[in-house]
């Protein structure tokens, strides 16, 4: 059976070893597990039962069966509970009973083999090992808490029934439970057709105005002589710092009397001026993420190249677009982003300083979830969550680059 | 000047070796200092030329707007504005004697809502006032639509008397400049030839010389008369008959002075002397008992002391009414315990963010922790679960959150379903301070990890190995050695988020329900429900002055400039 192991004596031990720690902690797993797959199936009781044989056999097998065919062992758990849950509940219990034995029999063979004690030294007490694994465990939920929300939502948008809950078609996974009904009403709507188009011509062009302004004036700001540096930058990044609603009730006011003077001294059409007003409010909320990046970049960046570049004949544009543009393109880039999502993202400004013919996504996310809620803003939220996965992508990729760059240049 | 020396020094190395007596020279003659020192000054203006189009852009977008939003909360025009010969007239009433105010009060009174009832004006006064005392907005509307009868047996005593009194060019020959005569039947002609769509302004009203003094009360309200018309309805005195006011001031004008026809040297004398014996045949107007015809109210102690009361142009009311005060004759005074609702919600705001940073602190740390401590490679894949949900858009976390908390929504429905909770009794998560709370550390906890983690990183994990090489227990070393130099982390994090909880509106406004929203969701409701601007203003100035505190804070203690974007 076993052919590392000759010594009877050790092999006593770890028969102890496993009847008095891993079967009972593994059962007691089994035990609430069963509960859970049990009620899907409306039978707890029973669940509870063969949960506990079974948390203990697996112990029992991982531990002294099949100690050094973890492969076997596991997927032999798999299919036995997968068979278990087929039988008690189709499909849908396949799959259940497949994750519960996956559970199971990683915990058998973490007690059993004694990896749970990886992570602390080799002398620590039982104590310490618990209080370690706890900690992690902790972590592991609070992980969990943090991704879980938005992750619960991407399932429930393909549901079939206006439900904001999960319906017992889609435990199942019974394919009727699925639909891409609310993506349709999404496509289909007016409204969210308009905000989705609002959203893409307000964002790029607030971000436009931010990274133009906010890179020209980063630079300055880089410069060493520049009199009263700390002010400027409080002034600039203050659209950061003051909250929202205060900037939003500030602007209310004046940037109505704005629109009117653009609408009676410029003959802008009403349109037009809405679309000025939340532009140029998104920009100054994106500009200090602009400064920020840029200036970080900046702080890299060798003085010394812009010299030799003078010192070779070009002119100060020439420099500033060979020469310091495609070193700090990634910080401008990411701040870009920044500035995008800002304005992709803002909801109180808009609501305050445009008109309805203005509204983005996020105000008519906003109004669904806060009159009638309406599952269509599930096929939004996962749409933008794809879109920020995206994003992070992009960024974590230009942080690559930045790094790799300024490890190329000296200083 | 001490920044010459850090700056660069084409020659310094020849300079130094020479160590020329006098002054170092550049290489056109100059002095090396003045020369550097125009360079730098060239420099300079160069950098600040850069930094002008930004600064400037955001003076603009943003400064000024929330500049004009702290004037706005002490802004008190509107009063002295819509009523500015009440306001005189009021100032010498003595509201403590509690007697009602004089006729004259009366009477400026009727003048000036005649004008704001033809602006449409009263109805905003009525909406500022009752702000301060209930009830005055309807006082001022239902006045509004009597007002303008006030006078009227004095009209017809004078068409009685000549019907030419009714005639519109009556007035205009007895008041009109020449100029302005000319000058309106050019505007009346370009009107006739261009037909509809005409849309300039009639010119405004000038009066002939000598009218104004023999006639002071009616010319001054001639002139209101004549100035309302343009404005509001584009028209001008030669079309339309006086208000029954202007009648009124006329047979004032007479009755005080009955010399003044004499004293009038135009065409309309013969017409005025004969109206003298107006003064024969009627009374005087009684303004008192007209208002108090209208409402007795008009004759109450609260109008009149709360118009006394507000008539200077700025007033500390606003933010009086923030921390449920109230401004009245007798001082500023608490108000009532049913009416107190800014103090509980500043409090509430203050409490629950604290609640906030508190769990964001709990949550935070031990995953800072172990970010700080895992081998980078799985640190890095740990951290997107950080970053993903502070990439996604602050409605989607709220939305997720909604579906999440609902009676009928997942978290309640997977309670039941373990049959942990009853389906009767299912737990209310949301619209109460228990879904904010969850729903708002789950939205700032990426904002407490990122600085907690950007401070862990730098502390030695030897120091911890150290301390337990020399005996301590793993509670001691982390208490003794690791926490002290992981609370800056704390401190930026706490601080931000606290800042970014008292601020927050969209997530209390969706999840908070009545008992879970912060003192934002009340400004935002005073802006676009209740319109009282003046109140939104004052609130959000002293939140405003909160953060501001909160900042200043916060850049003693990490530097504003090492803001973390996790970017």
């Amino acid at each position: 059976m076993s052919d590392a192991l000759t010594n009877p004596a050790d092999v006593a031990s770890e028969h102890k070893a496993v009847t008095t720690f891993a079967m009972p902690l593994t059962a007691l797993l089994g035990v609430i597990l069963g509960y859970v797959g049990g009620q899907a199936a409306s039978m707890p009781l029973i669940g509870v039962i063969v949960g506990a044989i079974l948390g203990a056999a697996f112990a029992y097998v991982s531990g002294m069966v099949l100690e050094h065919n973890r492969t076997m062992g596991r997927w032999g758990a798999i299919a036995l509970c997968g068979a278990l849950g087929l039988i008690a509940g189709g499909f849908g219990g396949l799959v259940g009973g497949a994750i519960i034995g996956a559970i199971l029999s990683w915990a058998a063979y973490w007690l059993t083999s004694g990896d749970y004690r990886r992570g602390v030294p080799i002398y620590s007490t039982p104590g310490q090992v618990l209080w370690h694994n706890s900690f992690l465990f902790i972590c592991g939920f609070i992980f969990f808490f943090l991704i879980a929300p938005i992750l619960t939502i991407i399932p429930l948008s393909f549901n079939a029934e206006n439900f904001f809950t999960f319906t017992p078609e889609m435990l199942r996974l019974d394919p009727a439970g699925y639909s891409l009904k609310h993506y349709q009403d999404f496509f289909n709507s007016s409204d969210w057709q308009l905000a989705m188009r609002n959203s893409l011509i307000i964002a790029p062009f607030a971000t436009i105005i931010a990274v133009t302004l906010g890179t020209i004036a980063a630079i300055g700001l880089s410069q060493s002589h520049i009199p009263g540096r700390q002010a400027i930058m409080a002034i600039m990044i203050s659209p950061m710092i003051v909250p929202l609603i205060i900037s939003a009730t500030g602007m209310f006011f004046f940037y109505s009397a704005m629109g009117n003077w653009l609408e009676d001294n410029l003959g802008f059409s009403q349109e037009m001026t809405g679309y000025i007003k939340v532009i140029l409010a998104h920009a100054a909320l994106g500009i200090p993420f602009v400064i920020i990046t840029v200036t970080a970049t900046l702080v890299g960046f060798d003085r010394s190249l812009t010299r030799a570049s003078a010192n070779l004949g070009a002119g100060p544009v020439k420099t500033f677009f060979k020469v310091q543009m495609p070193l700090i393109l990634p910080g401008v880039i990411s701040g870009g982003l920044f500035a995008f999502i800002t304005s992709f993202d803002e909801v109180v400004v808009v609501l305050f300083v445009g008109a309805a013919a203005q509204k983005t996504l996020p105000w008519q996310m906003f109004i669904g979830l806060r009159e009638q809620i309406s599952p269509t803003i599930l096929a939004v939220a996962t749409i933008l969550v794809t879109f920020s996965v995206i994003l992070l992508i992009t960024l974590e990729l230009l942080r690559r680059r930045s790094e790799r760059l300024r490890g190329m240049t000296p200083g | 000047m001490t920044d010459a020396t850090a700056g660069p020094r084409p020659n310094s190395d020849a300079g130094g070796k020479d160590k020329p007596s006098g002054p170092m020279l550049a290489a056109d003659g100059t002095s090396l200092k003045s020369s550097l020192a125009r360079s730098m000054r060239r420099q300079k203006i160069k950098a600040l030329l850069l930094v002008a189009p930004l600064l400037i852009f955001i003076m603009i977008t943003f400064i000024i707007p929330i500049g004009q939003m702290l004037f706005r909360s002490v802004e008190n025009q509107i009063v002295s504005d819509t009523l500015p010969r009440t306001v005189v007239a009021l100032d010498s009433w003595d509201a403590e004697s509690g007697d009602p105010p004089s006729q004259a009060v009366f009477a400026a009174m009727a003048r000036d809502m005649v004008v704001a009832t033809e602006l449409n004006n009263h109805t905003s006064l009525g909406s500022r006032l009752n702000y301060e005392t209930t009830g005055l907005s309807s006082l001022f509307r239902q006045a509004g639509r009597e007002v303008d009868d006030f006078g009227e047996d004095h009209t017809d005593a004078f068409e009685e008397i000549d019907p030419l009194w009714v005639e519109p060019a009556t007035w205009v020959t007895m008041f009109a400049s020449d100029n302005w005569v000319e000058a309106h039947a050019e505007w009346a002609e370009r009107a006739e030839a261009a037909g509809f769509g005409f849309d300039e302004l009639p010119p405004p009203f000038e009066f002939s010389e000598g009218v104004q003094e023999p006639l002071p009360r009616t010319s001054a309200m001639f002139a209101d008369f004549a100035r309302v018309l343009r404005v509001e309805d584009e028209e001008t005195p030669a079309e339309e008959e006086p208000w029954n006011i202007v009648y009124l001031s006329l047979y004032e004008d007479l009755a005080a002075d009955p010399s003044a026809p004499s004293a009038y040297d135009g065409e309309t004398r013969a017409l005025l002397e004969e109206a003298l014996a107006i003064t024969d045949t009627m009374g005087p107007f009684d303004y008192q008992a007209a208002f108090e015809e209208i409402d007795e109210d008009w004759l109450g102690y609260d109008l009149w002391s709360t118009i006394q009361t507000f008539s200077p142009s700025y007033t500390p009311g606003y933010f009086l009414a923030s921390i449920d005060r109230q401004l009245t004759p007798d001082g500023v005074e608490v108000v009532d315990d049913d009416r107190k609702i800014y103090g509980t919600l500043f409090l509430r705001t203050m409490v629950m963010s604290l609640m906030i940073t508190f769990s964001c602190i709990l949550l935070g740390y031990p995953v800072a922790w172990l970010l700080a401590n895992l081998p980078m490679r799985t640190a890095n894949v740990l951290m997107i679960l950080v970053l993903l949900p502070f990439w996604t858009s602050l409605l989607v976390r709220t939305s997720a959150w909604k579906v999440l908390l609902q009676q009928q929504g997942v978290i309640n429905d997977l309670l039941v379903w373990l049959g942990l909770v009853n389906d009767a009794s299912r737990l209310a998560l949301i619209n109460n301070q228990t879904g904010t709370i969850i729903a708002m550390t789950h939205i700032l906890l990426p904002f407490m990890i990122l600085p907690l983690y950007s401070v862990m990183k730098t502390v030695p994990p030897s120091y911890l190995r150290a301390a337990k090489s020399l005996g301590a227990t793993n509670w001691t070393a982390f208490w003794r050695v690791y926490f002290p130099q992981s609370v800056p982390g704390i401190g930026a994090g706490s601080i931000l988020v606290f800042i970014l909880s008292i601020g927050y509106y969209i997530t209390p406004e969706i999840v908070g329900g009545t008992k879970g929203v912060f003192i934002s969701n009340r400004i935002a409701y005073h802006i676009s429900s209740s319109l009282n601007w003046g109140l939104a203003a004052a609130l959000g100035s002293i939140l405003l002055a909160l953060v501001l505190v909160l900042y200043w804070l916060y850049d003693r203690i990490v530097g504003i400039d090492n803001v973390n974007l996790g970017g």
